[in-house]
């Protein structure tokens, strides 16, 4: 062992040798080999800013990226999804009518946000008929924000920026354009991650532009990945997760974002329970208004985390990986 | 545009044309200018929305009012739905049934009913797996009515929970599913496959007792059902609306739900089995090579299992619900606008490929006795008018007829190819003296009740389905079938189709018109 390390240290050193050689006639040269300097009492202006909402993903829909993607998808995310969280997708028989179609019309996905899995694990669950005409909506200021996150996030999960605080005329015009060209999009309605395990509130981003696109709305369940990498774990844990899909959604006539949004938003409360008990008492306690809500109990505190605790009992996080068999004890 | 089924005349460049065998197939060359065969309609459209059009059907039913109105807190709901017999093969999940349950079930949901079961209606058929039932209802009804024991199969033997409602003028008695006739409100879901299913046919063989179901699955009543597609002329249909009367005066409230299917039978790449063969391509012709050498050489297990993992993508074409009789009238409509295909007159030979499955072998093996019910008893029957066949003409199936039986399906038949076959094939004459003993037969029974048997009586009531064919028929003749077993039939064995018209031409001469019917996708020959 010692001999194995000794030798990486000597190959080490000759790698930073051989660098430093060929730097070396530069140290020498100035401008233009090396970057001009400033002259005091200029001001450089600034360039615009190519990050954030602003930053192009046009080349991430080009043939080769989307090649390069389409491996990607097939690969490491498959993989990493099903190491990670090993999950059971139901419900995509619903959308039967609409894969059933020689050309599945474009649909909006608005599942509930607990973990960054999230994205690949909806990646991996979409129907075939969506999977690779995907693109994901992400936060322009936590995906986007420097050069090498956008290029990761546009080329692997074919994202795009969104500005969570208000989908702006920019963000949704790009929107429009991409379903118009047949892109199916993934939008977090609660604009974020659970900062606590329980969901928080929709915003009216997905109903909003489902009406102005014309494109369905799919409500989406997505049970467990809050326990694996949830915000604030600094490593995951390896889980079960639970992928809901329910009936395509359009906004009836005369509805109002606001009202659909909050239809949404019941559609996936739903899907939560019927993922928790099942599909009989979800529709009875749906019809009677009792679903339990996604975003918690109004408390909180200590109890507030302990009814998460309870809730995830009965979810794909309560469930263990199989255990070996062992006989009974019969005494 | 869907084009209407079709009726060639062969000639010297009509191409060989497709025989089912089984699970195989063959090209056989039918002799020119005196042959014709019969292709079924192209599948009609299907409905975009289904579910729309489900929900149209329950708020807009037919002589009823809508579901909604009729459902209301504290009632009992007991929901009914056909067994694994329909689709044949098994279609596309979800299945229409699961749609229709699920928009029943949202609506009771709604209306607040809390004590829904849901009966898997069998008749006398075997019990189906649990994999059968969550691919039929899919895994959310499953997994929230099963655990509950809110979802099970009826037992025709279950005398505790059976209710006599009364007995019709011509003395036959009416006993069905008891929960089903306690209830106050009856659904049934139907998918309609065939014209003799659906209508009062549903509830009472579905949810009848044996005693209910011998008033008319029996050789006399179905000798004179001509035919079982044909609900006018079919004597079983006549018994089975007189006891539907009883139910409507003395049982529950029944709202009926059926749906029809086109025929869009087989999923690429075995779609070219239900193309015309001079329409098959390079791709099909490869196809169909690839596959007959592979299945030739492949054993019977094997083939079987991927037969029976077919699924159909079938469409459903239309969703009718409300009053039985008004229901199943529209549906039958349907049915025939996807089936009918008229033909001129009777001929000398009838043959037919006898496929893989039939009603009563679903995920299971084609016994001999099944493949007599599905060539006498299903494909001679898919017709209206008259017999495809002249009376005293011959028929010619092609079919292995191995000696195969699935043990755990298929108990009874065993003994029965064994001990009453060797009696006799006459149905009147095993009805006197076999029947009883196999209907009443204590572990028969308890195979049906507890395990996944058919009905210790079921061979008899399978043969029986082809009574009115052995009757007309002068002599029946299997290509290709193991000959011991086609004896032990009745039936006359042949090497090849040839010789199969050579039999043949000792009952109706050499030359003898021949009528192929290119089945499945299912047809019904309006014969004039």
């Amino acid at each position: 062992m010692k001999h194995v390390m000794r030798r990486a240290q000597r190959a080490a050193g000759g790698a930073e040798r051989l660098v430093r050689l060929v730097a070396a006639p530069l140290r020498n040269h100035g401008f233009p080999y090396r970057a001009p300097t400033v002259p005091k009492g200029v001001v450089v202006p600034q360039e615009a800013s190519k990050l954030g909402a602003e930053y192009d993903t046009e080349w991430a829909r080009s043939a080769l990226a989307r090649t390069a993607r389409s491996v990607i998808t097939e690969g490491p995310i498959r993989l990493l999804a099903r190491t990670l969280t090993n999950p059971e997708i139901v419900g995509t028989d619903r959308l039967d009518d609409l894969t059933r179609l020689d050309d599945p019309p474009p649909v909006i996905f608005a599942p509930n946000h607990h973990s960054h899995l999230d994205t690949g694990l909806m990646i991996r669950s979409v129907p075939s008929a969506w999977r690779h005409d995907l693109v994901v909506a992400a936060a322009a200021d936590y995906f986007f924000d420097k050069h090498w996150k956008a290029a990761f996030s546009a080329l692997a999960l074919n994202a795009i920026p969104i500005d969570r605080e208000a989908t702006g005329r920019k963000s949704s015009d790009m929107i429009r354009d991409l379903i118009a060209d047949g892109y199916s999009l993934v939008i977090y309605p609660e604009g974020g991650r659970s900062p606590d395990g329980w969901g928080q509130s929709f915003k009216g981003g997905a109903a909003y532009l489902s009406s102005r696109t014309g494109a369905p709305v799919v409500p989406v369940f997505i049970d467990g990945t809050g326990a694996i990498f949830g915000k604030g774990m600094t490593k995951p844990k390896p889980g079960r997760t639970k992928v809901i899909f329910g009936h395509p959604l359009m906004a009836e006539d005369g509805e109002s974002t606001r009202r659909f949004n909050a239809r949404i938003e019941a559609a996936v409360t739903a899907l939560g329970d019927e993922a928790l008990t099942d599909y009989w008492t979800a529709r009875q306690r749906a019809h009677a208004g009792t679903s339990p809500s996604l975003t918690g109990p109004e408390y909180n505190g200590w109890r507030r985390q302990w009814a998460l605790s309870e809730r995830r009992k009965l979810g794909a996080a309560g469930l263990r990986r199989r255990q070996r068999r062992r006989w009974p004890d019969l005494g | 545009m869907p084009r209407p089924g079709f009726v060639l005349d062969v000639d010297r460049s009509t191409p060989p044309i497709l025989f089912w065998r089984g699970e195989g197939f063959s090209l056989e060359k039918l002799p020119a200018d005196r042959s014709r065969v019969i292709y079924p309609p192209e599948p009609l459209a299907a409905l975009d929305d289904v579910d729309g059009a489900i929900r149209r059907a329950l708020l807009q039913p037919h002589d009823s009012d809508p579901l909604p109105a009729l459902l209301f807190p504290g009632m009992k709901l007991t929901i009914a739905f056909d067994d694994a017999s329909l689709s044949l093969p098994k279609m596309r999940t979800p299945d229409t049934r699961q749609r229709v349950i699920e928009a029943v079930l949202d609506l009771a949901a709604a209306a607040g009913v809390d004590d829904v079961h849901l009966i898997a209606a069998l008749g006398l058929h075997r019990r189906m797996h649990d994999y059968e039932l969550r691919h039929v209802l899919g895994n959310r009804i499953y997994d929230a009515f099963e655990p509950r024991g809110a979802l099970y199969q009826h037992d025709a033997e279950d005398y505790d929970n059976l209710a006599e409602l009364g007995t019709t003028p011509e003395g036959e008695v009416v006993e069905i599913n008891k929960r089903a006739a306690d209830s106050d409100l009856l659904v049934y879901v139907n998918v309609n496959q065939a014209a003799m299913d659906g209508g009062w046919k549903s509830v009472t063989t579905g949810l009848a007792s044996y005693r209910c179901l011998s008033f008319h699955h029996n050789p006399e009543t179905l000798q004179n059902t001509r035919s079982l597609m044909d609900r006018h002329h079919s004597e079983l249909h006549k018994s089975v609306w007189r006891m539907g009367k009883v139910v409507r005066d003395n049982g529950p409230k029944i709202f009926q739900i059926e749906t029809t299917l086109n025929t869009d039978t087989f999923p690429s790449p075995f779609d070219f089995l239900s193309k015309r063969e001079w329409e098959w391509t390079a791709r099909d012709r490869a196809t169909y090579l690839a596959t007959a050498k592979s299945l030739d050489r492949a054993p019977s297990r094997l083939a079987r299992k991927i037969f029976h993992g077919i699924e159909a993508p079938y469409r459903t074409t239309s969703v009718q619900a409300g009053d039985t009789e008004s229901v199943h009238k529209i549906t039958l409509d349907n049915v025939y606008a996807q089936q009918l295909v008229e033909v001129q007159g009777q001929t000398d030979i009838l043959t037919m490929g006898i496929p893989f499955i039939c009603p009563y072998n679903p995920e299971s093996i084609m016994n001999p006795i099944l493949v007599m019910c599905m060539g006498l008893g299903y494909l001679f029957n898919m017709y209206r008018g008259m017999p495809l066949v002249r009376e005293g003409g011959v028929v010619i199936m092609t079919h292995p007829t191995y000696r195969d039986f699935h043990p755990v399906h298929h108990p009874s038949y065993i003994d029965f190819y064994e001990q009453v076959l060797a009696d006799s094939n006459d149905p009147v004459v095993m009805s006197k003296k076999w029947e009883k003993q196999y209907a009443e037969d204590e572990w028969y029974r308890h195979l049906y009740r507890t395990g996944n048997a058919y009905h210790g009586v079921h061979p008899f009531y399978a043969w029986y389905w082809g009574a009115h064919g052995l009757q007309h028929a002068g002599r029946v003749i299997i290509v290709g079938g193991e000959p011991r077993a086609v004896r032990r039939l009745g039936f006359t064995p042949a090497s090849t189709m040839d010789d199969a018209f050579e039999i043949a031409s000792d009952v109706v001469g050499r030359s003898a018109t021949v009528t192929h019917l290119h089945v499945p996708a299912i047809l019904v020959a309006d014969v004039q």
